[in-house]
């Protein structure tokens, strides 16, 4: 538990303007957006935090200022200890913080995450695209302003058509998945994906016009 | 007399066509639904002939938005989520989260809740790794294995069934304890599992550590080396499997580890063997932990019972005094309270490190909870080890991975 201490003292006389960040647990500094490699790169070198463990960011909701603080959590595999880096994003409608693939590869997954999620452009980075959510999804689903119901968003499906030339048949989801349609009357109606067998004889086969066939 | 030799149509024909195709590179899609995948992982490949020449891991099919759900609801209402990450070991999920938002809380549990949860964790490591070994080894065309090891894990879903009430999503933890206290004789029923698994577990290890076909189609496959492990931020027994001793069990002790005596297993070359290695020893290992727990098994509280403000009070003092029954309301419409503040807890998961990284601005709501998942980083490794090898070997490295998609995309 000594090095990181020491870590943070070394750490702050090189770098003045690093200051102590509030923690209930690791050691944490502050960090200016400029510095953080730099900073990142001499905990590695000279503290041996060999592993990068996390790389996110955390959106304040908006019009807070600074709005999006990235965070590193670095954790030496040789003196076992952690040390949390923040550093605040300058602007608030188009936050960037530098890349840090060049020192962990690792960085490279996790800034793409925070970048599909939270909006964070990381300059420098050699393949910024999206990773959990589709290519070409509009939005950053992790910031505040993002309602938890979600946006509804055409479906990549006419551009899959044409690239593969198969027809494309929605998934059948009333309202998203899981999501029961409001004043029906008994769940097989409300909920799309409970087995529906009634329409033999009770209602006749929902007709195929919702689906999306490739003109021939 | 002379005798005109003339090259047939067809080698001219392969010739040319050689000549047309020969370096013509090919795309193919392994995945969303390949067996191999385990679960719902793309590998977009580019392969010439046999050989990959690059390899591009599409994640997020089973992407739910587990942080942004967790940010709409209170804290003891995100545990059935964590059940659902890495869902072959739920209950060690259920315990990270548990002691990450208690250490928010500044909350110290009792020695029979720690050792409740040292228990169910190491269970579960050894139910994670009989499926993580039975689905390699059907990757590589052993399916004794699979059926050997399920066989076993039966035996472990039972005695969750017995102590969680669920087979699977067992969201046994609570803040500041467990669900309810081990029914009784369910220890006697764990030590009998243990005293049956050892041979058991030989008898599965037996069919693949020496045998040829395994051993050809893993030694010297999807070598990692000690510097890209760490570079990758690979964790767990894919990280030891390349000879990095790192064991947070017993690097940064917590819930009591460091109580328990048990060995950290290394690879020497970080080879796809290696890892199974270092996984079968690991059970063993696990078995070891257990009986010591139970041997030790303290007796007390299973709750920390200082914790008034986090556990709704006993019914009768809600139906009869005003104190406890607004204190009873409190809890369920706003959740317990947290201080404000951050912190960042990892554990030594199946799968590797899960960290939970947990900001709280008080209140009964995380402001934000990051989910850092062992199987999203291991997989970043990909595109590096699985270029310029056959596709046959791509299958042996993901078996050897050991991966869970509902973890990786969360």
């Amino acid at each position: 538990m000594t090095a990181p201490i020491a870590a943070k003292t070394a750490l702050k006389e090189k770098f003045p303007q690093v200051t102590d960040r509030a923690s209930a647990d690791h050691d944490a500094v502050n960090v200016p957006v400029g510095e953080v490699v730099a900073v990142l790169k001499y905990l590695r070198d000279e503290f041996a935090f060999d592993l990068l463990m996390d790389l996110t960011a955390v959106d304040w909701a908006e019009g807070a200022s600074p709005r999006f603080t990235v965070v590193y959590h670095l954790f030496s595999s040789i003196n076992l200890g952690y040390i949390r880096v923040a550093t605040d994003c300058l602007s608030d409608t188009e936050p960037t913080a530098p890349s840090v693939v060049e020192l962990w590869p690792a960085a490279n997954w996790h800034e793409r995450e925070c970048y599909d999620l939270l909006g964070v452009k990381f300059t420098a980075h050699p393949d910024l695209r999206r990773i959990l959510m589709w290519d070409g999804y509009p939005y950053h689903p992790l910031r505040k302003e993002f309602p938890l119901a979600g946006i509804e968003v055409p479906l990549p499906d006419d551009e899959v058509s044409a690239a593969t030339g198969t027809a494309v048949i929605a998934a059948p989801m009333a309202g998203g998945p899981f999501v029961a349609s409001p004043g029906e009357i008994n769940l097989t109606e409300a909920e799309p994906r409970a087995k529906d067998e009634s329409w033999s004889d009770r209602r006749p086969r929902p007709d195929q016009t919702g689906l999306k066939q490739l003109k021939s | 007399m002379a005798t005109e030799f003339s090259i047939p149509d067809s080698v001219a024909k392969a010739a040319e066509a050689e000549q047309e195709y020969g370096s013509e590179k090919m795309d193919l899609s392994m995945g969303p639904s390949h067996p191999s995948t385990h679960g719902v992982l793309r590998l977009q490949l580019e392969i010439d002939g046999e050989i990959v020449t690059k390899c591009d891991p599409v994640v997020g099919y089973l992407h739910r938005g587990d942080e942004k759900i967790a940010e709409n609801m209170t804290y003891n209402q995100f545990v059935p989520y964590t059940d659902r990450l890495d869902y072959l070991a739920p209950l060690a999920n259920n315990m990270a989260y548990a002691i990450a938002v208690e250490k928010l809380a500044h909350l110290e549990v009792p020695p029979r809740c720690q050792a409740i949860r040292v228990l169910t964790a190491e269970m579960a490591r050894i139910s994670s790794h009989l499926m993580g070994l039975g689905a390699f080894g059907l990757d590589v065309g052993a399916w004794t294995v699979l059926v050997l090891s399920l066989n076993q894990r039966e035996f472990l879903y039972k005695l969750f069934e017995e102590l969680t009430g669920a087979r699977f999503t067992t969201s046994y933890t609570r803040i500041g304890g467990v669900m309810r206290d081990i029914p009784d004789g369910w220890l006697d029923n764990v030590g009998k599992f243990c005293d049956q698994f050892l041979p058991a577990l030989e008898e599965i290890l037996s069919l693949l550590t020496r045998n040829k076909i395994f051993t050809d189609r893993t030694m010297d496959v999807g070598i990692i080396s000690k510097e890209d492990a760490l570079a990758y931020g690979l964790t767990g027994p894919n990280l030891r499997g390349s000879g990095v001793p790192l064991d947070l069990r017993k690097d940064r002790p917590y819930s009591g580890y460091e109580q328990y005596e048990f060995d950290v297993p290394v690879g020497t070359k970080g080879d796809s063997y290696d890892r199974y290695l270092v996984r079968g020893e690991e059970m063993r290992q696990s078995v070891r932990i257990i009986r010591q727990v139970i041997k030790s098994f303290p007796a007390g509280d299973w709750y920390a019972k200082d914790a008034r403000k986090i556990f709704a009070p006993p019914k009768d003092k809600v139906l009869s005094s005003m104190e406890e029954l607004i204190q009873n309301f409190m809890i369920v419409t706003e959740g317990p309270q947290m201080p404000p503040g951050e912190v960042y807890f990892e554990a030594e998961n199946p799968k590797g490190i899960l960290g939970f990284y947990v900001v709280s601005k008080g209140g009964g709501v995380p402001w934000r909870l990051k989910i850092r998942s062992p199987s999203f980083c291991n997989l970043s490794i990909v595109p590096k080890v699985c270029a310029g090898i056959l596709i046959s070997d791509v299958v042996a490295i993901l078996g050897s991975f050991d991966f869970v998609m509902g973890e990786c995309d969360r």
